[in-house]
């Protein structure tokens, strides 16, 4: 096959148009939300929402079957709840974030699995785990583009704050600055771009195109700034790898798509001159002063 | 003072009165009435655990007096700087040491407002005064604890604060750092900015505090330092203990007012 041929598929069908523009926009909010997450030794705290807004999906869609608005709302209830619930523990009790989290986004977890077999096949269980490109309707796309949105305005808001409350919580505090609600406002978006995810990518992957893109980008650069301009691209050269990859092999978009991701991963831990394995083995030169 | 805003500042004045401050009921200051005045410079000395830290974490808001009062006059809470002994700075964050000095324009700048060309030079200015030129764009994470300590100071030097506070600002600094740092300070004072630092080096205190107050949990000696640190209030502090007692009964001091 040519890579004209592997194009193909975006030109003759249009669920692969939509799924490729869709996966492209979401890639553009989820990069900065991994960066983030990444560098606030976050990154399992990302996982663990991505687990515990499955039960309000699968709520929603018992309800109202493949309604995407109700889906979100499910989606967005169960992740705060599960979110304020785990803060909640830890302030309260002496078990530790990690702890409290692992134990709620479990237990999420297998509600969410129980709700939706009660009622639906495994064929729905794995949708909603795994993703499947088409189910991005024109309704899916229209909620990608308006999560990018607020994600994009968010960020613009919120990054000096944001940074700050990561470098120096303490000085945050001091000066008045609401690090709570910075913290809340970030916990939030992370879960709508989740959600935005679901579709192309399952619940349990939608993640994965925030946390491999941004930790590849940590070993090409050390500034913030290009690190998340390149965890933007990555995620977008994994989406449309893996989409074609998909369509080419009939594999399912989400995994498809975090594969590429993962690849791309591997190649940095090797190569990227920022702490890369092979930067680290060489002897290197030193200056001198 | 060569950062723009800086006409002499009227300083800011700090006072507790009759506060006990602590942990899980346990006082760390029992009862402490002192006073900061505006414009003075005050060291604050006493043996470990003697509720220096704690001194000055309630000045800020961080802790709630468990009874008496704590009073800032001069300026909001929020406006004070403080220098903290631990500090939460990730080091690892990719941030360079123009940008992590630029945060002490908070209060100029707020969360959202653009830096302007002036705003550049009071960083670049600030990094000058503790000699960190050339420093702009190096990360967080190569600086030494000397070098960290500086970045520190230059943000302070930013917030240009009315009431500054130093939590043992000089904890495994070099000498030639401390005399610099301490210029500084000096500086800021001559500016007529309040300062208050936790202390452990005597002899520095000496020669460079005016005022001093000892503490060991409760107040044993506020003024000038050379009456302060006379041998029997030296001899008084060290015979504090440290331990809590969980069984000690309630305080039944009436509030003295």
């Amino acid at each position: 096959m040519t890579v004209a041929d592997l194009l193909s598929a975006f030109s003759d069908f249009a669920f692969m148009r939509r799924a490729l523009i869709g996966c492209l926009v979401l890639s553009v909010a989820a990069a900065p939300i991994g960066v983030f997450l990444m560098l606030r030794r976050l990154s399992l705290t990302g996982d663990a929402m991505a687990h515990a807004i499955l039960p309000g999906v699968a709520a929603g869609y018992l309800l109202a079957g493949l309604n995407l608005w109700a889906m979100t709302a499910g989606g967005l209830a169960a992740g705060l709840a599960i979110a304020l619930m785990a803060s909640a523990v830890t302030r309260l009790t002496p078990l530790r974030e990690d702890a409290s989290l692992a134990t709620l986004y479990l237990v999420s977890l297998a509600l969410g699995v129980i709700l939706i077999s009660a009622r639906g096949s495994a064929v729905d269980v794995m949708h909603l785990l795994f993703g499947s490109v088409l189910a991005i309707d024109d309704t899916a796309l229209l909620f990608i583009g308006l999560v990018a949105s607020i994600t994009v305005v968010a960020f613009a808001v919120l990054w000096r704050p944001l940074v700050l409350e990561c470098v120096d919580p303490g000085f945050l505090r001091a000066v008045g600055g609401r690090g709570a609600v910075i913290h809340v406002t970030f916990m939030l978006v992370m879960v709508l771009n989740l959600i935005a995810g679901f579709q192309a990518l399952g619940t349990l992957l939608s993640v994965g195109l925030m946390m491999l893109p941004a930790a590849s980008a940590r070993f090409w650069t050390r500034s913030l700034g290009a690190m998340t301009a390149l965890a933007m691209a990555f995620a977008a050269l994994s989406s449309v790898a893996g989409l074609i990859a998909s369509f080419a092999g009939n594999l399912p978009s989400g995994p498809a798509i975090i594969v590429a991701a993962g690849m791309l991963y591997a190649l940095s831990v090797a190569l990227g001159p920022a702490g890369g394995l092979i930067v680290r083995l060489r002897p290197a030169r030193h200056r001198t002063g | 003072m060569d950062v723009r805003h800086s006409e002499p500042v009227g300083g800011a004045a700090l006072a507790f009165q009759n506060a006990t401050i602590g942990y899980d009921r346990h006082p760390a200051l029992h009862h402490l009435s002192a006073t900061f005045p505006a414009g003075s410079m005050t060291a604050v000395v006493g043996p470990n655990g003697a509720g220096k830290s704690t001194l000055l974490k309630a000045a800020i808001g961080n802790l709630r007096p468990i009874g008496g009062d704590v009073r800032v006059s001069g300026c909001r809470r929020t406006e004070i700087a403080y220098l903290p002994q631990l500090t939460e700075i990730d080091r690892g964050f990719p941030l360079p040491v123009f940008d992590f000095v630029a945060m002490g324009l908070w209060h100029r700048r707020g969360a959202f407002g653009g830096f302007r060309r002036d705003d550049d030079e009071d960083v670049a200015r600030a990094l000058a005064r503790v000699g960190l030129v050339g420093f702009e764009q190096r990360p967080l994470d190569t600086l030494s604890g000397g070098q960290l300590q500086r970045v520190l100071f230059a943000r302070l030097v930013l917030q240009d604060a009315p009431l500054i506070l130093l939590d043992e600002p000089f904890t495994a600094i070099d000498d030639r750092t401390i005399h610099e740092l301490m210029d500084v300070i000096a500086r800021w004072n001559a500016e007529g900015r309040t300062v208050v630092a936790v202390m452990h080096d005597l002899d520095l205190v000496r020669r460079q505090f005016p005022r001093t107050l000892l503490i060991a949990r409760r107040a044993i000696a506020e003024g000038d330092t050379a009456d302060v640190l006379r041998p029997e209030n030296l001899a008084a502090a060290r015979h504090h203990i440290e331990a809590w007692d969980e069984a000690a009964p309630f305080c039944e001091v009436e509030p003295a007012r």
